[in-house]
């Protein structure tokens, strides 16, 4: 994990200072920025998009800013990323740092401490515990990721139908999206939601869980499956059961088949919701871009999630990514 | 492994194995009947067969995991290792069907069972020979295999899915979707593997090795047993069984991702021992490790056709079955 050796050059100490209302940029022709990038291991596809797209700021940003220098470090667990945050500070004396927690409670003491050493912690997703940990915050938008499906299917079913939703796991992001998909159903009467489980956002669990509701519900007009990797392997079940009378799998993230099946015009996946693991990219780009010029970021940024249909999907379409 | 104190060698007390087996058929009778009193849907031909099916891959695995349990052994990789022949067979036969002068999709999908197979039997003598040979315990060798096959996939993957190309795919779904006399061809398979594994634990010279040997390994080397190569021997059918289990995956989703087979090594070693299989090892039943695989799947299949308790508490359901049926079993080692 300590693999890069940083050079012995010594950082200016007044690198951190935030900027007036008017915006007057200092710009310090000579500040290093050495940015520290801490985020989960590609485990699935989305963490998978996460790690792709923070390489590919780091080699957009390198290039374009020789005095900028950006680490990249991926944790499996809790403990191994509160680790590689503190090795980021003693090891590499990084004086900026974008960090997507693996869990928001437990990596909110490490960040504290990394802070009062005068870096600039940028967090992304998933907030800390205490916000005063974290200089600036960049998320996607979880509660549209549950209210537009639900605004879409109600249209698409003209107000009246059957819905079943596939979970991800427990978690206060599942939750959030969940509760946003409720409560914007809930303004359609003649829409049932006939039950909602836990796909665990994996392909061989929403395809068991979805081959049950085949088998437990004789009506079914849409499936709200919360997520894209689930989605495949729900249509895999609705083609098994030779079931006609579903007319749209909703799935979420806007991940590069599920856009694809949209732009070639698939007859139960037309629509998604954007939820782009290049939220990671942007945060990067937008945390290095502030420190060269010795600005900070507005204290919280929340990346739009929008719907995606045929007639702008290609916008969304990035097959080099992984996700 | 440890001599267990057994006063009398294991392979002698086959007169008890139908008192044993009855605690598990037991717990799946009863389920079934709740599950039917739940919701009368649970009890249609296409509910057993959907369920008999997706028992097919974690069931194919515990027979295997049997072999290695009764020999006192054990192997936590098996999810990871069919992730990552997943993983190989899908680039292979992408890799095939893109080249200049692409063989026939069968001829492509029969190379990729034949690459599955290899795999998974190199895979299981590697093993075989780390515990054996290396002397190292079978829980540290497969525990960083474990790792070391997820990470390989997960780096093939680049993190993503691998999916297989839309034509093999179509050609490869029906291993997994195509029924022969009503029955689901993952179905026969795992019928004829579970078959296969009580024939040789039971009627064959190297059955019974592989129970003394968990037995007791002293006792059975002194007995001109040839321990190491039994016990490679082992790790080779569980790693076939994981190869056929993947087979039959892959053209289910026609893709692997990094969560593919994830916490599969603890059904199976589950499905072993609620089957009545001492972790102890020395005496195992793959009958019952049939009937426990299938238990499990049914419990997770009644709990999603009704909704009587939480989401949040359906793991807790699984926990009290496969305690409760442990129970039954007790002090019968």
């Amino acid at each position: 994990m300590r693999s890069s050796i940083k050079s012995s050059f010594k950082l200016a100490a007044a690198c951190v200072f935030t900027l007036g209302a008017f915006g007057a940029s200092h710009a310090i022709a000579a500040e290093k920025v050495t940015l520290g990038v801490a985020i989960p291991t590609a485990t699935h596809g989305f963490t998978g998009g996460i790690v792709y797209w923070a390489n590919q700021a780091k080699r957009e940003l390198e290039a374009a800013n020789p005095g900028l220098k950006v680490i990249v470090k991926t944790a499996g667990s809790t403990p191994e990323q509160a680790n590689q945050v503190q090795d980021l500070l003693v090891v590499n004396k990084i004086n900026a740092l974008v960090l997507l927690p693996l869990e928001s409670s437990s990596l909110t003491q490490p960040a504290t401490q990394v802070k009062k050493k005068g870096v600039y912690v940028t967090v992304v997703d998933r907030g800390l515990s205490s916000p005063a940990a974290q200089d600036a915050y960049v998320a996607g938008d979880n509660t549209a990721f549950g209210r537009l499906p639900a605004e879409y299917l109600a249209k698409r079913l003209n107000g009246k139908g059957n819905i079943v939703v596939l979970r991800g796991m427990p978690s206060t992001i599942d939750n959030e999206r969940t509760a946003a998909f409720n409560d914007e159903i809930k303004k359609t009467p003649n829409i049932k939601v006939l039950d909602a489980k836990y796909g665990n956002w994996n392909r061989d669990d929403a395809f068991k869980v979805m081959q049950d509701y085949l088998t437990r519900f004789k009506q079914i007009d849409a499936v709200w499956a919360a997520d894209d990797d689930m989605a495949i392997g729900v249509l895999k079940a609705i083609e098994q059961a030779k079931r006609t009378d579903i007319k749209e799998v909703f799935g979420g993230a806007g991940a590069k088949f599920a856009v694809k099946k949209i732009i070639d015009g698939d007859k139960l996946v037309q629509a998604d919701v954007s939820y782009s693991p290049k939220f990671i990219y942007d945060a990067i780009k937008m945390t290095a871009n502030a420190r060269l010029k010795g600005e900070s970021l507005p204290a919280k940024t929340i990346i739009p999630s929008v719907l995606i249909t045929r007639e702008n999907a290609k916008q969304f379409y990035f097959p080099a990514s992984p996700y | 492994m440890q001599p267990t104190p057994t006063t009398k060698p294991a392979f002698s007390i086959a007169g008890l194995q139908h008192l044993k087996g009855i605690g598990p058929v037991l717990a799946l009778v009863l389920l079934c009947i709740a599950g039917a009193l739940l919701n009368p849907d649970f009890a249609t031909i296409d509910n057993m067969m959907n369920v008999l099916t997706r028992t097919a891959f974690i069931g194919i695995i515990a027979v295997g995991m049997t072999f290695v349990i009764v020999s006192g052994g054990i192997d936590l990789s098996v999810g990871s290792m069919a992730a990552l022949i997943a993983g190989s067979m899908i680039v292979a036969m992408n890799a095939l069907a893109m080249s200049a002068d692409p063989p026939s999709p069968v001829a492509i999908i029969a190379l990729g069972i034949a690459l599955a197979l290899a795999f998974g039997a190199v895979f299981g003598v590697a093993h075989g020979l780390l515990v054996s040979r290396g002397r190292i315990e079978p829980f540290i060798v497969t525990l960083g295999t474990l790792g070391l096959f997820r990470a390989v996939l997960t780096w093939l993957a680049d993190g993503g899915a691998l999916s297989l190309d839309f034509n093999l795919s179509e050609a490869y779904g029906p291993v997994y979707y195509q029924s022969m006399l009503g029955v689901p061809i993952p179905v026969w398979i795992f019928a004829l593997v579970a078959l296969a594994g009580v024939v040789i634990l039971n009627r064959t010279a190297y059955g019974q090795h592989v129970q003394a040997i968990g037995s007791n390994e002293q006792v059975a080397r002194y007995a001109a047993i040839r321990v190491d190569r039994v016990k490679v021997l082992t790790y080779l059918l569980l790693g076939l069984c994981v190869a056929i289990a993947t087979i039959l995956y892959v053209p289910r989703l026609g893709s692997a991702t990094p969560t593919t087979g994830i916490l599969w090594e603890l059904e199976a070693i589950a499905a072993v021992v609620v089957g009545g299989t001492s972790l102890k090892g020395g005496s195992g039943r793959v009958m019952g490790t049939v009937i426990g695989a299938i238990l499990l799947s049914v419990i997770g299949n009644i709990l999603n056709l009704t909704s009587i308790i939480s989401v949040h508490l359906n793991p807790a359901v699984q926990g009290v079955v496969i305690i409760a049926v442990a129970y039954m079993q007790r002090g019968r080692r």
